[in-house]
This record gives C-alpha cells, structure tokens and sequence, in this order.
C-alpha cells in the first residue's frame, strides 16, 4: 500500500504533470480564463485519461507485447485514446444529458492533450503494474485538475491588475505558471 | 488563414518561420517546448525530430487529400503524423541513443504536437504537395528557431556557457565545441529547472511584443483553440 501511496503524491504534486513536467500545457493555457471552464476540462480530462491509461496497459501487454509489435505503441495509445474519448461522448450523451453539455465541448479536444499520451506512455517507461499504473493515472488526473482550478483562480484576478502593454495576454500568463511552477516545487523530497 | 491567392513557396515558407511563427506567434506545441529548451543540444535534437515528422506527414498528407475522405480526415491525419512520429523514434533511437534517452517521452508526444494537426488540416489538406512541403519547412524552421531562442538562453543563464555535450548529435569531434563564458561554473540554476522554462519563455515573449508592438494591438491575443468560443 505504501508504495501506492507514493506512486499518488508523487503524480500528483512532486511530479505534477503540468508544472514539473509540462504534458498538457495547451488545456492549462489556453482553458483557465475561466474558473468553469478550468474544472469543466480538468473533470473531462480526468475521466478520460484514466480510463485511456488503464485500456493503454492492457492494449500493450495483451497484444502488442506477446506479437512482438512494441513498436507501433504511439500509433496503438493514440487509437486508444481517440477510442476512449468517443466512447464517453457515447455514455455521457446516453447517461447524463446535463453532464455531456457541460463537458460536451471539451471532450473532441482531450484526443491532442498530450498528457493523456503521456501517462501512458510513462507507466510503460516506468515498469508499472496494472493496478500501479491505475493510482499513478489517477493522480495525474487529479494534479491536472488541480492546477487548472488553482491557475484559473489565479487568472481570474490577474485580469483585474495592471499589467505592461507588453506582458498582457500570453507573457503574464506565462510567467504566472512559473510562479506557480516554483510554488509546486515545494513539494520536492514528499515522495519520488 | 486562407489562402485567397496562391503565394510563391519562398513566401510560405518565410511566412510559416517568422510572421505566422508556430510558437511566438500562434502558442502551439509549448509542451515540447517548454520541456525540452533546458540546452541546445535538446533543442536541436527535438526540432529535428519534429521538422521531419512535419514534412513527412504534411506531404503525405498534400499527397492523399483527394482520397482521404472529408468525415474521416481527423483520424486519417492522427494515423499519419503518429507513423511518421515513430519513424522518428526508430531513426533517433538507431543514431542518437543517448540523446534520445534523455528527450524520450517529448518525441513519442510530437503527434499530439497542435501544430502539426494544425498545419494538416489548415494548409496540406487542401493544397498542393509543393506547398504542403514549404509550409511544412516554414513551420518546422519557425519551431526550431523558438527552440533555439529558448534553449540558449536557458542554457547560458543556467550553466554560464553554450553547446555542451553536442557529441551526443554530431560525434566525438563536436565535444569541442563547448563554449563557457563564465570560468564560475555555477550559473542560475532556476532557469533550466521547470519554473525557469515559464518565466523565461514570458519573458521572451513579452520581448518580442516590445519590440514590435503591432502585433499585440489587441490586449488580449487569441491564443489557441479552446478560446474561440
């Protein structure tokens, strides 16, 4: 269970997937104007790459493993993902009309966040188990979420101060998640 | 962007590396960037990687746009970059292994790279393979000129020098090419660690909007797909 437990913390704030290893910047730059914006694509995001994480492990160690194909992972992942993000658009549409218009919109969008491939591809690099390879998902998707509520947040009031002509927009946002970057250095040495 | 009239090929490419430049101008592919602008030889090393992978699938791409059919052409475009994106793994990992060891994970991610899609369904989709292949050279020459930017001057500010360990990409002889600027080998360690890639890449930008202010009249620049609301 220990070693569970590290695999989690360090996913999720030592190693957080945005600010300490950049994958998925272009959600967590271009959908944090807006606090619900922010949590709607984080919760999106989170269900996805779980579940794509989880199908990615069992794709690769039940067919491309035993054919000997580890080579086509990226193309194998990448079908992958695009399959699991259909197949929630299908379940939410089905299940939970008010769910999918939330969500709807940012859904056709996770198949090019790349930290959907890259959790994937990092259980694979690191030798996780199946149920290693779960928690880990899990706690990339819940670091995504929560630096995109907390640097939405964050944004939310930039936009009220007084900023140079030259870093407004994307300049200020940038440094912004340098700050916040170093804030989550902090958490360095918790677990590895 | 459409193309109203069909520019020369000098034009598109000089319009895909400076004033449509994918990273200072557009904000695509910063994961790559951020991650891998730590020195130039990881620099160098991903934007060859990826101008291969976007000039092989954009002219693949040019090439099959008429057999491609319109309601499947995202996943097509997807199968396409993620073939040439392996190609590129194998190629690194057969002639640069330990550089490709240590930039990995952002070379198997260049086929979620936004501005290779991008470039698929914007340009190549509907143009001729020629053109496909100038913008691609135009773009891959304006990602490996932010790459570069970034990657020097995280470099200088973090070690005090420039082109350490080049031997991993161009042989023994090219370990000479070190050049240290300062004899005090401890420079601001900030500027290769994860904050620094941030602080420094704003600061570039904000740089270049100094320097020409007309490209920042409106206060806010679109940045990228999830704004067009």
């Amino acid at each position: 269970m220990a070693d569970l437990a590290f695999i989690l913390i360090g996913a999720l704030l030592v190693n957080n997937f945005v600010l300490a290893q950049f994958l998925g910047l272009c959600p967590f730059i271009g959908a944090s104007g807006q606090y619900d914006t922010a949590a709607a694509m984080g919760l999106a995001t989170a269900f996805v790459l779980t579940l794509s994480a989880a199908a990615s492990y069992l794709v690769y160690h039940t067919v491309l493993a035993p054919l000997g194909l580890e080579y086509l992972k990226i193309i194998a992942f990448i079908v992958v993902i695009a399959g699991m993000v259909q197949l929630t658009e299908l379940y939410l549409k089905s299940t939970s009309p008010l769910l999918h218009q939330v969500l709807g919109i940012y859904l056709p969008l996770i198949t090019s966040n790349c930290a959907v491939l890259g959790v994937a591809l990092l259980a694979l690099q690191h030798e996780l188990s199946f149920g290693q390879t779960i928690v880990f998902a899990i706690g990339a998707a819940l670091g995504f979420t929560l630096v995109m509520v907390i640097f939405a947040a964050i944004r939310e009031r930039v936009v009220h101060a007084l900023v140079p002509v030259a870093f407004q927009g994307a300049p200020i946002t940038l440094i912004t998640a340098g700050i916040l970057s170093l804030a989550f250095m902090g958490f360095a040495g918790l677990a590895d | 962007m459409t193309q109203a009239l069909r520019p020369s090929l000098q034009k598109t490419i000089a319009a895909g590396a400076v004033a449509n430049n994918p990273v200072w101008v557009q904000l695509l592919g910063l994961c790559p960037l951020l991650a891998v602008s730590n020195s130039v030889t990881n620099a160098i090393g991903l934007a060859l990687a990826s101008a291969a992978v976007l000039i092989g699938s954009n002219s693949v791409i040019a090439l099959l746009r008429h057999r491609i059919p319109e309601f499947a052409r995202l996943p097509c475009f997807v199968l396409i970059i993620a073939s040439f994106t392996t190609v590129a793994v194998l190629l690194m990992q057969a002639f640069t292994y330990e550089l490709y060891l240590k930039i990995a994970l952002f070379v198997q991610i260049i086929v979620t790279n936004c501005m290779i899609l991008g470039r698929a369904e914007a340009f190549a989709s509907k143009q001729t393979v020629a053109a496909a292949f100038a913008d691609a050279l135009g773009t891959a020459a304006g990602f490996a000129i932010a790459l570069l930017t970034l990657g020097a001057v995280r470099e200088l500010i973090a070690t005090g020098g420039l082109f350490d360990q080049m031997e991993m990409l161009f042989g023994a002889t090219a370990a000479s090419w070190h050049l240290s600027l300062t004899d005090d080998p401890s420079g601001m360690l900030l500027a290769a660690l994860p904050p620094g890639a941030f602080i420094v890449a704003g600061l570039l930008l904000a740089l270049k909007n100094a320097l020409r202010p007309s490209n920042s009249s409106s206060p806010m620049i679109p940045m990228t797909p999830y704004e067009q609301e």
